[in-house]
């Protein structure tokens, strides 16, 4: 799902910065998980040949991709599960809403998936009079607020207990005042188990999908997918293809990774494997495709599709930490959504590779070593030569290029711009069009730059 | 051995006294230290902008310039990850892939090619350690918060034999300062925002100087504590080098000596 009009990163994060209090304490939060994630990563002497056997068993799996699809479908058939293909985000929710109105269903119960919320499923279902509610707790906080989630693991990070304090005082009917989280957490239980109890569709998101056994695993903290299923009739499962994965025996080389990596959990609470329906009842996977296709033709991008959306990088990313995720106006937010999106719509979301000081840090936490920050800087390529560059930046890097090809052209045009900045007043250079000093100071101007020095102290020429 | 001094454009024009250092260092342990006045610049700034083909006249003017080199050494990590890794739309040529694989940064340079001596000096001074990020996780010039792997540091095994000198520790130990080339400016608020941050760490944690392998992260970090009056200092690693041992300086140079060159 698109978001109606973008605001540019650089401009929604000076707005996010404003509230200066705001801004740290998100930082703290997130790094808060970032150490936690440390303290797990660091506690597994074989941490790295995990991250290694990860990647390499999603590079494998992805270049014979087809492969693995097909013989998920034949096995999951095999077990009694229909299995639905999905081309774009379109047929995804289509193919929802037939099943659901086949069984005269009205109301669905929804656990988290990031795949959903970029198909746009919820409106769509809504727009043809069905009910969904999420039942992730910080998914129910911002569909609530009618807000997009700020992060792929903790969608409703950005907002303070207080906020929810107050949104449930207003929608549930809790205490006016009362933030305490135990006690917001005992109200959004109760609220949500009347609408498990409602719901005769589950339809939850894949962490990952087993060809060899045709098995979707679902990982949650809240039990929440497994309530829905369990009581529902019908049970959809949402998946985007690169979710596959060969056998049952490499599931647990990303379990193990994926908590890790998300929270600093060694596991995450729930992990529910689901093979068939149960006798009388239905079970359906849907593979959607929506780009990652063509996204695969992409060879210096390809390796992107091998995100498990573990949510690391964000936490990890110092740009993310102090913009908030809703600053990226991407349905995936952070270093991974920068290097995702701009491969689904290049025009609305050109500036995302840009939000990111190239640190590297992203591709260090990535428990499958997607090489996400040199991606960025490919992406930067792209952006440039599909003619997205600013016409101000397009000149200077051009004049730059220019004057710096050539030892001669730096040395003359370096001490003329000294020299101006020794002797012109110095509103020249401390104005509103220098972006950089109004904050920092410039550097000196000396007189003698090290070429000069060299060639009076040490040249013999 | 004999080095060929790559300077980067910005610290040949505004930090002239760490190019100064870096030769002096490289003088001292034995190398025979030549600099080409044709170089200029790496072509990172227009590369990180997106602009990698405007970039082309420049990444060649570097290969041009250095291709007789036995080793290029470079005082900034940046500028080598950049050559190293972000040249390859040059092409394949002996040339180039061997000017390239010849580039080091300065600690790795003296760590990994000059045999790791020591370099013994005294300086009392607290120092908080800025790693680049483009040394650290570009170069892995140290081990990094990241990776589960075995600590390692050629920055401070460099610095090993100064007396005297002390590092802090941040509460955050490799966190980016927020510069990035131009991000600096097309994201300013985040850049500023960043580097505030960074300063408050080692602020709060006591350092009187922060050293880099890097003075772009320096420049950055180095104007906002000017801007706020922070009163603490910023030297380049090769500084630090030579202000821990007066003999580095064997021909008597100084700054002031810098200042009437002409």
């Amino acid at each position: 799902m698109k978001p109606a009009s973008r605001i540019p990163h650089a401009s929604a994060a000076a707005t996010f910065i404003e509230d200066n209090e705001r801004t740290s304490w998100h930082d703290a939060s997130l790094w808060h998980v970032r150490k936690k994630r440390d303290a797990s990563a660091h506690g597994l002497p074989e941490w790295e040949a995990l991250r290694q056997l990860a990647s390499d068993i999603k590079d494998h799996t992805l270049s014979q991709l087809d492969t693995y699809l097909e013989e998920f479908e034949q096995s999951a058939t095999a077990n009694g599960v229909q299995v639905h293909w999905a081309a774009t985000a379109e047929d995804h929710n289509r193919i929802v809403h037939q099943i659901l109105a086949q069984k005269r269903i009205d109301a669905i119960v929804k656990s988290k998936s990031m795949l959903t919320e970029e198909c746009g499923l919820n409106p769509y279902l809504e727009a043809r009079g069905i009910e969904v509610v999420d039942t992730d707790l910080g998914e129910r906080i911002i569909q609530l607020l009618e807000q997009p989630p700020s992060h792929i693991v903790m969608p409703a990070i950005h907002l303070r207990k207080e906020e929810i304090g107050q949104l449930f005082h207003e929608r549930l009917g809790t205490e006016a005042g009362s933030s305490d989280p135990q006690y917001l957490t005992e109200a959004a239980r109760q609220h949500l188990r009347a609408k498990f109890l409602e719901g005769t569709a589950a339809v939850t998101g894949v962490n990952f999908a087993v060809a060899e056994t045709g098995t979707v695993t679902v990982c949650t903290n809240e039990g929440n997918a497994d309530m829905g299923v369990h009581l529902a009739e019908v049970q959809i499962h949402c998946m985007g293809i690169e979710k596959v994965i060969p056998r049952w025996e490499d599931l647990g080389v990303f379990t193990r990774l994926l908590a890790r990596s998300a929270t600093g959990q060694p596991i995450t609470i729930y992990t529910s494997h689901h093979h068939a329906p149960r006798p009388g009842r239905e079970m359906h996977v849907i593979l959607v495709d929506n780009g990652r296709s063509e996204h695969l033709g992409r060879e210096d991008f390809r390796n992107a599709l091998k995100c498990i959306r573990c949510g690391a990088c964000m936490n990890t990313c110092p740009v993310y930490r102090r913009s908030g995720g809703h600053s990226y106006g991407s349905v995936i937010p952070g270093p991974i959504g920068s290097i995702l999106t701009p491969g689904f719509d290049l025009e609305s979301s050109h500036d995302l590779p840009f939000a990111s000081t190239l640190c590297g840090s992203c591709s260090d936490v990535c428990p499958v070593k997607i090489d996400i920050h040199e991606q960025l800087y490919k992406w930067r390529q792209v952006a440039s030569e599909a003619g997205y560059l600013p016409l101000s930046k397009r000149l200077s890097m051009r004049v730059g290029s220019w004057l710096l090809a050539r030892g001669q052209r730096l040395r003359v045009g370096g001490a003329l711009a000294r020299w101006m900045m020794r002797t012109l007043p110095k509103s020249m250079f401390y104005n509103s069009l220098n972006t950089w000093s109004n904050s920092r100071d410039l550097p000196d101007a000396p007189e003698t730059s090290f070429r000069a020095w060299y060639k009076s102290n040490r040249s013999n020429a | 051995m004999t080095v060929s001094l790559f300077i980067p454009c910005y610290v040949d024009q505004f930090f002239p006294e760490v190019g100064v250092a870096t030769l002096q260092v490289l003088e001292r342990l034995g190398c025979t230290v030549d600099f080409d006045p044709r170089q200029s610049c790496c072509g990172q700034p227009m590369a990180n902008s997106g602009a990698e083909q405007a970039a082309l006249p420049v990444y060649r003017n570097f290969i041009d310039v250095f291709a007789e080199a036995d080793y290029i050494v470079c005082p900034s990590g940046s500028c080598v990850h950049h050559i190293r890794e972000h040249y390859d739309i040059l092409g394949r040529s002996a040339q180039g892939d061997r000017v390239r694989s010849k580039t080091y940064e300065l600690c790795e340079f003296i760590v990994d090619i000059l045999g790791n001596p020591l370099l013994e000096g005294s300086l009392n001074a607290r120092v908080g350690l800025h790693q680049s990020c483009h040394g650290l996780r570009g170069l892995r010039l140290a081990s990094d918060s990241e990776r589960n792997e075995t600590p390692f540091d050629k920055v401070r095994t460099v610095l090993r034999g100064i007396k005297g000198l002390t590092y802090v520790e941040l509460s955050r130990e490799d966190e980016c300062c927020g510069f990035g080339g131009t991000f600096a400016v097309a994201q300013e608020a985040l850049s500023v925002r960043m580097g505030k941050d960074r300063l408050a760490d080692h602020m709060a944690n006591g350092a009187n100087v922060i050293a880099s392998a890097d003075m772009s992260c320096l420049m950055h970090l180095g104007g906002l504590a000017k801007r706020e009056n922070l009163g603490i200092e910023f030297m380049h690693v090769a500084q630090l080098l030579t202000a821990a041992n007066p003999t580095f300086n064997h021909a008597g140079e100084s700054r002031q000596h810098l200042d009437t060159a002409v």
